[in-house]
């Protein structure tokens, strides 16, 4: 018969959490059985980005915003271009969206292969961190590190070099592929699509914990395709809403332990963007190779186990790789690379599928195209109250954990979301306190 | 032979792996640029057998001060250089290239030493004057290696 718990305190304090991109902790309190506090505690300074777009004209937005970001510049950049478009009453070529829909598969193979190979897979593997895991696993690392080259290479044809990319432009880009370019990095996706499905079957022998919260889901949702740039807001709770209604159902709060705001649906509370969501709500709209891939692989949706975000980002490599191949193979460079953007006083938003979940940005411009107003709501922050929920519903079934095992598990239950706290403070230490 | 600079270039002392990269470029020597993020950093150098790599770096030492060290040889401690990504730095790409077996069979480090890293700052005059200190060695290592 076990004893019962003390009513001291116990705290388990992780001073720097990593892995994770920016500046951050966690301080969690437990009394005996019960989890007094959860916070994740972002101190990164904030960055003032929206404050620095005023004054600025639209045409520097694409480029000032991908600079908040140097692992998803690409998604600040389509948000940024697809809401002034809006804004001005723009509607870009077929072949312009195309070649967006491309470079953005670029920055989720980048992204996506950086965090199951090098900052995830340690966490399922049992090492500190991916350099002690390439000792034993120097396959699957090599493996990781030619698809984020393969990403960084279709990034930086497209847009010109592979961080902060500076080819997109409102009306299309400055600069467009030439079909050669483009042809030449065929033979390393056919090679992507092969890894990124074995990258699959491997993620299936993985040991997940049976944890399962209930939670809502937001995505965009395209009725043709699955979502990068463009689409409803959805949920798998009824919301349904064009993105212009985000500012409507969607609250960020402050709170006094971040400096990056928190989201919450209105009335509702957490929701989760991402990967894991995005695969529940557009599962259907995969490719015939990725959704065959997933039932091999034992993933199906839906899926609630935030620790099989990994083998959500492994689906979606799959799918990043297989539209790249299928975008190049059909690729035709615009007649003109982009199109002529009138300025006008008008406001405009839009959202669109960064790598970590959904991006939402405004602008308000004047008569001149100068930016009188920006508000730019990044996935992290989105995920930030959902984040502090699961760890409230998991502590419970550590309690018999030693403390350092417990830290443990929170942290990677942290890296579940891949935050990127350098982008929501425009976040990790961890301090885990128990009493009992 | 090729020289990596490392850094950015809008971030005070952190520039200054960049502007030796394009100070060396400017005597005539091949030269490239990066981030300092470990998977660029590798690739960057895939296939080159002798490299220089040039960043800031924060050792407690006096700013502008150049320090040289022999980077197939000797294990890196992180927190050492200044940039990283996800926590994955000039530091990490050494040792995870030295784990996998990828690294230049011939690796000089050079680092400046680095105090004011803020945003929309340019480098110290201490820091410029190590970069011309820096390049003017990278030459004369250059010539020594390649005497033709």
């Amino acid at each position: 018969m076990s004893q019962p718990r003390s009513r001291s305190a116990r705290i388990i304090k992780v001073d720097y959490l990593a892995r994770v991109e920016g500046e951050g902790a966690l301080y969690v309190k437990l009394r005996g059985e019960r989890v007094e506090d959860v916070k994740l505690k972002i101190f990164e300074p904030p960055r003032f980005f929206e404050a620095f777009l005023r004054g600025r004209h639209f045409s520097e937005a694409a480029d000032i915003t991908a600079r908040i970001c140097g692992i998803c510049p690409v998604a600040y950049q389509m948000s940024a271009v697809h809401a002034i478009e809006r804004a001005l009453g723009i509607t870009v070529t077929p072949e312009i969206r195309l070649l967006r829909r491309l470079l953005y598969c670029g920055e989720w193979i980048e992204s996506h292969a950086l965090h199951v190979y090098l900052l995830h897979a340690p966490d399922f593997l049992g090492y500190e961190d991916a350099l002690a895991m390439a000792r034993d696993h120097r396959e699957l690392v090599e493996q990781g590190l030619r698809l984020k080259k393969i990403g960084n290479r279709l990034v930086s044809v497209i847009g010109g070099r592979e961080i902060h990319p500076v080819s997109a432009c409102v009306g299309g880009f400055y600069r467009v592929p030439t079909r050669t370019e483009l042809e030449a990095l065929k033979a390393e996706l056919e090679w992507a699509l092969e890894a990124s499905l074995a990258t699959l079957r491997w993620s299936a022998g993985l040991q997940y914990p049976d944890f399962e919260p209930d939670r809502e889901f937001v995505a965009l949702r395209h009725p043709h395709e699955y979502p990068l740039n463009e689409g409803r807001l959805v949920s798998n709770r009824g919301l349904d809403i064009d993105v212009s209604e985000f500012e409507d159902r969607i609250i960020e709060q402050h709170v006094k332990h971040s400096t990056a705001l928190h989201c919450l649906l209105r009335e509702r509370g957490s929701y989760m963007v991402g990967p894991l969501a995005r695969v529940n709500l557009n599962f259907d709209q995969l490719p015939e190779v990725a959704r065959r891939a997933a039932a091999d692989a034992g993933f199906a949706v839906p899926c609630r186990n935030p620790f099989r975000s990994i083998q959500a980002r492994a689906l979606e490599l799959v799918f990043a790789c297989w539209e790249a191949l299928r975008i190049i193979g059909e690729y035709q460079p615009p007649a003109e690379a982009r199109i002529e953007a009138p300025a006008r006083a008008t406001v405009g938003c839009a959202a669109t599928e960064a790598p970590r979940g959904v991006l939402y940005h405004r602008y308000e411009l004047d008569a001149d195209g100068r930016i009188l107003a920006a508000r730019i709501v990044p996935p992290t922050s989105q995920n930030q109250r959902r984040i502090e929920e699961d760890l409230r519903e998991l502590l419970p079934r550590l309690l018999d954990e030693p403390m350092e095992r417990m830290s443990w598990r929170c942290e990677q239950a942290i890296r579940n979301y891949d935050p990127c706290i350098s982008c929501a403070t425009h976040f990790l230490r961890v301090e885990l306190e128990r009493e009992g | 032979m090729l020289v990596i600079g490392c850094g950015n270039p809008d971030c005070g002392d952190d520039a200054a792996g960049l502007l030796v990269a394009r100070r060396v470029r400017e005597l005539g020597l091949a030269a490239a640029e990066c981030s300092g993020e470990a998977t660029s950093l590798m690739a960057c150098w895939e296939g080159e057998p002798e490299v220089i790599l040039v960043d800031a770096v924060m050792t407690g030492a006096p700013v502008g001060t150049l320090q040289v060290w022999d980077g197939a040889r000797t294990p890196f401690m992180r927190g050492r250089f200044r940039c990283s990504t996800h926590g994955l730095g000039v530091a990490e790409a050494i040792e995870l290239a030295r784990a996998l077996g990828c690294l230049p069979a011939r690796l000089r480090i050079y680092g400046i030493e680095g105090r004011a890293f803020v945003p929309g700052t340019a480098p110290s005059r201490q820091v410029l004057e190590a970069v011309e200190r820096a390049a003017q060695l990278i030459l004369a290592e250059a010539a020594c290696m390649n005497p033709d």
